[in-house]
């Protein structure tokens, strides 16, 4: 038995059996959820690489699985982020069934789960990009079901992530290079400029992130939603392990100032969007494209500061994301618009939705008592210790974010003085918009809850985490 | 010597079978260009990668192609649509060929002070496919264009990185890219009926 096998191989079996015969969207979700927290809990109790005894029956379970010459290797280490991404997955595979893309999301996500994984674990990590790729390929037929033509927004997605992959390979062979000769100016140049370029594309970074907005006014926001989460959170993974492995790409101020105007370019053209949108869906595509900028801006921090801001970042993205995007599902089945004049005055009806979608954004924007909060706080303290202005930028981001989210509140509320408060939602909507809005208070209140998983997190790396 | 000659006749070949893909039309040409192409892919792998990996390109390569040609072949003909605007853009597209043959050339050279024994058909061949891809690809939202501007793409980057890594774990990592985006384009074109005829 080894940990590829259970966290990597078993998921994807079970994607894909669930994919091919399970038809009933309860029974699709139940098993994804089942199995994610399955997992979830074998990443927290159960030892890698030590011997488990069960009276005179003992169990060892390796970190690494060879293939083609290769390894997949997931050790004790590994154990939080797996903790991190089955649970925050089987979140959103309950979630699925409220909103009817329990079928697609469940198999097809927990397919993409275990490639992402299996990009955590490939030695040399450079391959990771390859499993990215294939792992964006599977989500295309999650994106855009058979009975409904492809849009734009699938296609670029589609092209700017696919391009993403030969600039992060041949990056990855220039900075060996680059460690080789570090005095080779022009090579460092090179390797810098195309590993840039393929981070922009498999980050969205500005300007490309124009197939965000596109894809969600045209899918359904909850699978998109997804996307949104795990793609980019397990890109961010793997730009760590980048940071990691190449001590040059650490010291190089240059590098770190790339990445500062990156993040502040994409926090502040976030939220800015944000303010002046009038379609909530395209809003969550601005709140995800900000929350992709305050890492990247984490990153651009001294590691022994930046790095555990990240993961600090990670469970309360995934929980605001998922909360948003089954707020605005539950929305778009009723209203088949997400602009604001579909919605406008709905609060009433549904106010678990307005609740979920407007403490979410919120969240995002590091509104205080929400689980943004304590992250944007320490990543705001951080970039003001080094630069005011830097600083500003982020509070314009910041303000953006917040001014979108208030401005779809008021939209939301605006109804006419004679309409009751009658909830629409279905009980399992209710319960679970209830449950993950009271877990947004609790991670804001209580952020140190997360401290034993969080703790840990940084030993997966050499050097960031020493 | 020989496999001097062969390699530069490939990388015309190549020239032929990038540029026909952009200017024509129809999707059996576009395939049977796909399909020439990687013939091209293959042999300039080959100079890097053993036999049967390169192979496997090529087999990868014409597997892509046959799934969107069956996809294809079992949807209704569509009529050829804006006309006019082909015309116009055929004059355009000869100079954006004109201009990625002048790019591989420039570039050529200079790859091989970067990767020393790449050899320059090599880089020529790989830099043209990535340029050709590139146009593709910024000239049309049409998937199936698309999909061929991203094999193109893809196969020029190849032809580059079987020079600097000859891991089979990545060999069968790209195959498995490559196959995806050929069933990915034919799911998408099942899904569009009124996608025009490429």
């Amino acid at each position: 038995m080894n940990a590829p096998l259970i966290w990597i191989f078993f998921p994807f079996l079970v994607g894909a059996f669930s994919l091919l015969f399970i038809s009933q969207e309860r029974w699709a979700a139940i098993v994804s959820s089942v199995t994610a927290l399955i997992l979830t809990l074998a990443a927290l109790v159960v030892p890698i690489d030590q011997a488990l005894g069960f009276g005179s029956f003992s169990l060892k379970i390796s970190s690494s699985f060879q293939i083609l010459g290769r390894n997949l290797t997931l050790d004790s280490s590994h154990a939080p982020l797996l903790t991190i991404l089955y649970g925050v997955a089987a979140l959103w595979f309950i979630g699925a069934e409220s909103v009817g893309v329990a079928r697609r999301l469940s198999s097809m996500g927990l397919i993409m789960l275990s490639l992402l994984v299996a990009s955590i674990a490939v030695q040399p990590f450079l391959f990771a990009a390859l499993l990215i790729e294939i792992s964006v390929l599977v989500a295309v037929p999650l994106l855009s079901p058979p009975d409904q033509t492809p849009s734009r927004g699938v296609l670029h997605f589609l092209i700017y992530q696919t391009l993403g992959m030969p600039f992060i390979l041949i990056a990855g062979w220039l900075s060996a290079g680059v460690e080789a000769s570090p005095g080779d100016l022009t090579l460092t140049i090179q390797s810098t400029l195309m590993l840039g370029l393929g981070f922009a594309f498999l980050l969205a970074v500005f300007p490309l992130y124009n197939w965000m907005p596109l894809l969600i006014e045209e899918g359904s926001p909850y699978i998109v939603g997804f996307l949104f989460w795990i793609l980019p959170t397990v890109a961010s993974i793997f730009g760590l392990s980048f940071l990691d492995r190449y001590g040059w790409l650490r010291g190089s101020p240059q590098v770190m100032a790339a990445l500062r105007v990156a993040g502040l370019l994409m926090v502040v053209t976030g939220g800015l969007w944000s303010a002046f949108q009038r379609h909530i869906g395209r809003m969550l595509a601005f709140m995800s494209v900000a929350e992709t900028g305050f890492i990247l801006l984490a990153l651009s921090l001294n590691p022994a500061t930046g790095v555990p801001i990240v993961f600090l970042m990670l469970i309360p993205r995934g929980l605001g994301l998922a909360i948003c995007a089954l707020s605005l599902s539950v929305l778009n089945s009723h209203t088949g618009s997400l602009r604001f004049s579909s919605v406008q005055g709905l609060a009433r009806a549904y106010p678990f939705v307005t609740a979920g979608l407007i403490l979410s954004a919120l969240s995002t924007a590091g509104f205080p008592l929400l689980a943004g909060f304590p992250p944007r706080l320490a990543l705001w303290n951080s970039l003001g210790g080094g630069s005011l202005t830097d600083s500003f930028w982020f509070m314009v981001g910041i303000l953006g974010l917040a001014t979108g989210a208030i401005r779809a509140l008021a939209v939301m509320v605006m109804a006419g003085e004679n309409t009751s408060w009658v909830s629409q939602e279905s009980w399992s909507q209710r319960a679970m918009l209830g449950g993950g809005i009271l877990a947004l208070f609790i991670l804001g209140l209580f952020p140190q809850a997360l401290s034993p998983i969080l703790d840990k997190l940084p030993l997966m790396f050499q050097h960031l985490g020493h | 010597m020989i496999t001097s000659i062969v390699s530069w006749t490939v990388v015309a070949g190549l020239l032929i079978t990038s540029a026909g893909l952009l200017l024509y039309r129809d999707w059996r040409w576009g395939l049977g260009f796909l399909a020439g192409q990687y013939l091209g892919v293959f042999w300039l792998v080959y100079q890097h990668w053993p036999l049967g990996m390169a192979a496997a390109k090529l087999v990868t390569g014409w597997m892509a192609a046959a799934s969107i040609g069956m996809t294809l072949l079992n949807l209704p003909d569509r009529p050829e649509s804006d006309e006019k605007y082909w015309t116009q853009g055929r004059i355009f597209r000869i100079f954006m060929i004109g201009m990625a043959a002048l790019l591989a050339i420039a570039v050529a050279p200079r790859l091989e002070s970067v990767l020393p024994g790449i050899g320059i058909p090599v880089s020529m061949g790989g830099v043209l496919l990535v340029a050709m891809g590139l146009i593709q690809l910024g000239m049309t939202s049409q998937i199936l264009r698309v999909i061929l501007g991203l094999l193109t793409a893809l196969s020029g980057f190849e032809i580059l990185y079987a020079a600097m890594e000859g891991s089979i774990l990545v060999a069968a990592l790209l195959v498995v890219i490559n196959l995806g985006l050929g069933l990915t384009g034919a799911y998408l074109l099942i899904s569009s009926p009124e996608e025009p005829s490429a």
